[in-house]
């Protein structure tokens, strides 16, 4: 048994380190051809880049001590998400720079930063798989997780702490230091509702009133889903942000399906959402303009719909195969650094770069919910499956909004966009999946299940 | 829960595909309406984010494209802007791109499929892209001299070289500077537009290759042609050059600019004829011929067709269907016979090329970036205007016309002149065009000159000589001392 389980945990970890040289080498490579191509290098560089060298080799040893058997692909597709994000912020960073030459326009350069959050990331991957060696651990804080969650998601409106960008109250500052609360909702969550939703999927499941093949919950049975879209609605209302409460909302809905096999939460789920849009329609201004945008963003194209339209433009002029990494327009997007760092990948990577990095986040999605498969217990099942989710749904909205499939809204690009809260956040996630896909495969190893 | 998690896995995975394909619309297949809709700032920033290839005259750029710092990397800017403004034309971020700069576009620009290698190295060695560059025939001496030369009167300059159909000099005046168009500022640009365009005096025009005007006495060359190719005639026949002659079926007599016959006895030798511009001999010796020989001699010479030169000159027109008042008219150029500048030099440069004309041409050579050689433009032989036996006979006549004729400003010492001057009458008012062509050989080398000064003033044949003849000679010396 014990040779079996040595085997499986020595091929995992070599296909990691594999993978994760292989990708270090293709952005360095990226990174070559960035510099090469603007014909520009900020001297600092040189440091940042050993330094994330040794962070990410440091992070693949520590996975081998403290979480050996856990899923080989995740850890090298974050760190490579995360590193093609920098160059492509270092790339931006060089086009303000040059632009400022001339302008005399202060810049913010943000690709150290985003480096030094990346390996503030990779160490708090650390920390949680140090900290946490059994993932049902985190189960006994549901209710801890529920508090902070709420906390989190309400901060932002605290007088005095909460700032409002671009619209929408999701950060709060202490001096000069600025995060979004919300990031870390998108941990604490996941806990709450896996805890909550595998302690009482028994009764929640015993729909049996039906009606044209839809059964009709009791209204003992409504009390959670009502309380998650109260709490969703609320977050629409306070922090104008159609996309975080979507993301929360669909997270619970999807999770509450899954822990109750009862289609009729996604039915629900479905009407529900759809009444507090329309709701939002009619009552927010800035959620009216940004439907009308949506519907015809050329009719704005100088003012409201601007950043969109230059989006699009930018796919449009990256075509099947982009203009090459560094050789776009990319820089005319606003927030392309963050918001719409998948429209800078688009115009310089093209189509083929885009659907390379979507497939990446597929595979990313895909390995959370095998591991929620392999996982026996319930919390474990649904805590990855709910992180699989956030990471999904995350995509979805700031894809489809940037490329005009759904209206816009704020939410960010896992591991690409420049931001440090999102990032921590991303990377604890990872930290969880690999916990839970490690505690799993050493339960089934026994059995002769390790795959 | 298995089952469960495989449905969302199926979803999720559904809608990312979902993205994928929406993107496929925006990337693949509404891409090229998008790059070209009309906001799209990006294309512009692209043609002005590449260094444009200079336009070369000798080894000195007369267009080139200069760093600005702004938004747009790089703007257009032109040395001696007015002088070349008929060949380079302009490149306006507001009205598009004129002469050269439009003709050569993708080559200045950097897209031209030869200039592919080019682009692979500056990709290899990490250097900029920049365009491919246009090398003129226009000799830059020459150039200046003849555009000063004009002083701001309206008209044009062309001069050739007869052996290959280089022209060497192309001046259209007044003129323009293409950078007052070309600058990063649209306002300013759209500003400097509206005044050249309100101006009266068509500056944009290219006269020398677009303008016709009667070509007046100059054309008496053509006949001249013809009449040695008919065979009947040589330069010492004498035919009669009284001082007016009746015009067939008109009660209209055409007379000459002196006022008295053109000699004495009333009959002169058909060299005599072209040295003191006889109309009366010239009238009689068109109706003679006929206008279908006149025409056809014209067409040898390049009448009735346009050249690309690569910039596409105006067809000169000897019209069909005359009469024999009319053909008499147009014997001397008048009636509704007209010529574009570069016409005239080019019947001169088959007179002085031993009758072969050649097709004249502004590019010498297109280049790489690093002026690696891509195309060089190869003499075109547009075949034998003149016997050459004829054209010898003809260039003589041309060279007494200087020395014992009415182009006595032609003269420049130590080179071998022969010319031909014109002076156009307008059918209006207006005071005449005065009309010079000149052919000079200097050490086995020849060059040929027309000048056209638009309402240059005299009412006599004298003016083409006062007014056009110097510019022609100044030119010459530009070319040779």
């Amino acid at each position: 048994m014990t040779t079996l389980q040595f085997k499986v945990r020595n091929h995992r970890r070599e296909v990691e380190l594999f993978l994760l040289l292989l990708f270090l080498g293709i952005a360095k490579l990226a990174l070559f051809i960035v510099e090469n191509a603007t014909g520009f290098v900020i001297p600092t560089s040189g440091y940042i880049q050993i330094a994330i060298l040794v962070s990410v080799i440091v992070g693949h040893f520590f996975i081998r001590a403290v979480a050996s058997s856990a899923d080989p692909f995740i850890y090298p597709i974050a760190v490579f998400l995360n590193l093609l994000g920098i160059v492509m912020i270092h790339r931006l960073d060089i086009a303000d720079h040059i632009r400022s030459q001339s302008s005399g326009a202060k810049v913010s350069i943000e690709a150290p930063s985003q480096s030094t959050w990346l390996i503030l990331g990779v160490a708090a991957f650390g920390v949680i798989l140090i900290l946490l060696r059994d993932h049902r651990q985190l189960q006994r804080y549901t209710f801890t997780a529920m508090v902070a969650g709420l906390v989190l998601l309400l901060l932002p409106l605290i007088p005095g702490l909460g700032a409002t960008v671009n619209g929408a109250r999701l950060w709060i500052r202490i001096g000069s230091q600025s995060f979004q609360p919300a990031e870390f909702a998108k941990i604490v969550l996941p806990i709450f509702f896996a805890g909550y939703l595998a302690r009482n999927r028994a009764s929640m499941a015993a729909i049996k009133n039906r009606w044209l093949g839809i059964g009709i919950p009791r209204a003992r049975e409504l009390g959670p889903i009502a309380l998650a879209w109260m709490l969703s609605i609320l977050v629409l209302i306070s922090q104008r942000d159609l996309g975080t409460s979507l993301l929360f909302f669909g997270l619970f809905v999807g999770l509450l399906y899954m822990a109750t096999g009862q289609r009729t939460w996604l039915v629900l789920g479905a009407l529900l959402f759809s009444v507090g849009a329309t709701v939002a329609y009619f009552l927010f201004s800035h959620v009216r303009l940004r439907t009308t945008v949506w519907l015809d963003p050329f009719a704005y194209s100088s003012d409201e719909g601007y950043q969109l339209v230059q989006a699009l433009y930018g796919f449009a002029s990256g075509g099947i195969f982009g203009r090459g990494f560094g050789q776009g327009y990319s820089w005319l997007v606003p927030y392309a650094k963050s918001d719409f760092i998948l429209a800078s990948f688009g115009e310089e990577l093209g189509y083929a770069g885009l659907v390379a990095i979507t497939l990446l986040y597929v595979f990313l999605v895909q390995r959370a919910l095998r591991i929620a498969l392999a996982t026996r217990d319930d919390f474990g099942q649904l805590l990855s499956t709910g992180i699989g989710l956030v990471l999904g749904l995350q995509i979805f909205v700031v894809f489809g909004g940037v490329t005009r499939l759904i209206p816009l809204t704020g939410l960010t690009t896992p591991f690409l966009a420049a931001g440090g809260s999102a990032l921590i956040s991303n990377w604890i996630m990872i930290a969880l999946l690999l916990r839970i896909s490690h505690t799993s495969a050493l339960l089934n190893a026994p059995s002769g299940d390790a795959q | 829960m298995n089952h469960q998690i495989r449905r969302i896995a199926g979803l999720l995975t559904a809608v990312m595909l979902l993205l994928i394909g929406n993107l496929s619309l925006t990337q693949v297949f509404q891409a090229d309406e998008l790059r070209l809709h009309q906001d799209n700032t990006r294309l512009l920033l692209e043609e002005y984010g590449r260094e444009r290839g200079s336009i070369l005259v000798g080894d000195k750029p007369v267009a080139r494209s200069v760093k600005t710092g702004g938004t747009l990397a790089y703007e257009r800017q032109y040395v001696d802007g007015e002088m070349y403004a008929p060949a380079t034309g302009f490149y306006s971020l507001v009205y598009g791109a004129t002469g050269l700069e439009r003709i050569y576009n993708a080559l200045l620009s950097g897209r031209d499929d030869r200039l592919a290698v080019d682009r692979l190295q500056q990709l290899l060695a990490g250097r900029e892209a920049r365009g491919g560059v246009v090398t003129l025939t226009l000799n830059a001496k020459m150039q200046k001299v003849a555009f000063n030369a004009m002083a701001g009167r309206a008209g044009s300059v062309v001069a050739l070289d007869p052996a290959t159909g280089e022209i060497l000099t192309l001046v259209s005046t007044p003129s323009y500077d293409p950078t007052t168009l070309s600058i990063n500022q649209p306002a300013s640009v759209r500003k400097a537009y509206e005044a050249l365009l309100a101006d009266p005096k068509e500056p944009m025009m290219n006269r020398p290759l677009t303008k016709t005007l009667p070509p007046g006495s100059t054309f008496k060359l053509v006949v001249a042609a013809a009449a040695l190719a008919s065979g009947k005639y040589s330069a010492d026949t004498l035919i009669p050059g009284p001082a007016t002659i009746k015009l067939p079926n008109s009660t209209k007599r055409l007379g000459n600019w002196q006022g008295t016959a053109c000699s004495p006895s009333g009959k002169v030798t058909l060299r005599r004829a072209l040295e003191v511009s006889c109309n009366t001999a010239f009238a009689w010796l068109g109706m003679q011929l006929g206008a279908d020989a006149i025409s056809a001699q014209a067409e040898k010479f390049g009448f009735n067709q346009s050249f690309t030169t690569p910039l596409v000159s105006a067809s000169s027109v000897f019209p069909a269907g005359l009469d024999d008042a009319q053909t008499a008219m147009s014997s001397i150029g008048q009636f509704d016979v007209r010529a574009t500048t570069l016409q005239m030099a080019m019947v001169t440069s088959a007179i002085t090329n031993n009758g072969v004309l050649m097709k004249p041409f502004l590019v010498k050579d297109i280049r790489t970036s690093e002026l690696g050689l891509l195309e060089s433009t190869s003499p075109i032989n547009l075949g034998q205007a003149q016997d050459p036996a004829q054209s010898k006979a003809l260039l003589d006549m041309m060279r007494s016309v200087v020395t014992d004729g009415t182009a006595s400003s032609g003269l420049v010492k130590g080179v071998l002149v022969g010319a031909k001057t014109g002076t156009a009458e307008t059918g209006t008012t207006a005071l005449p065009h005065a009309w010079f062509v000149a052919t000079a050989t200097y050490q086995g080398r020849s060059i040929v000159v027309a000048v056209v000064v638009e309402n240059g003033g005299g009412e006599t044949e004298v003016s083409g000589n006062r007014i056009a003849g110097p510019i022609a000679a100044k030119v010459i010396k530009a070319a040779f001392l």
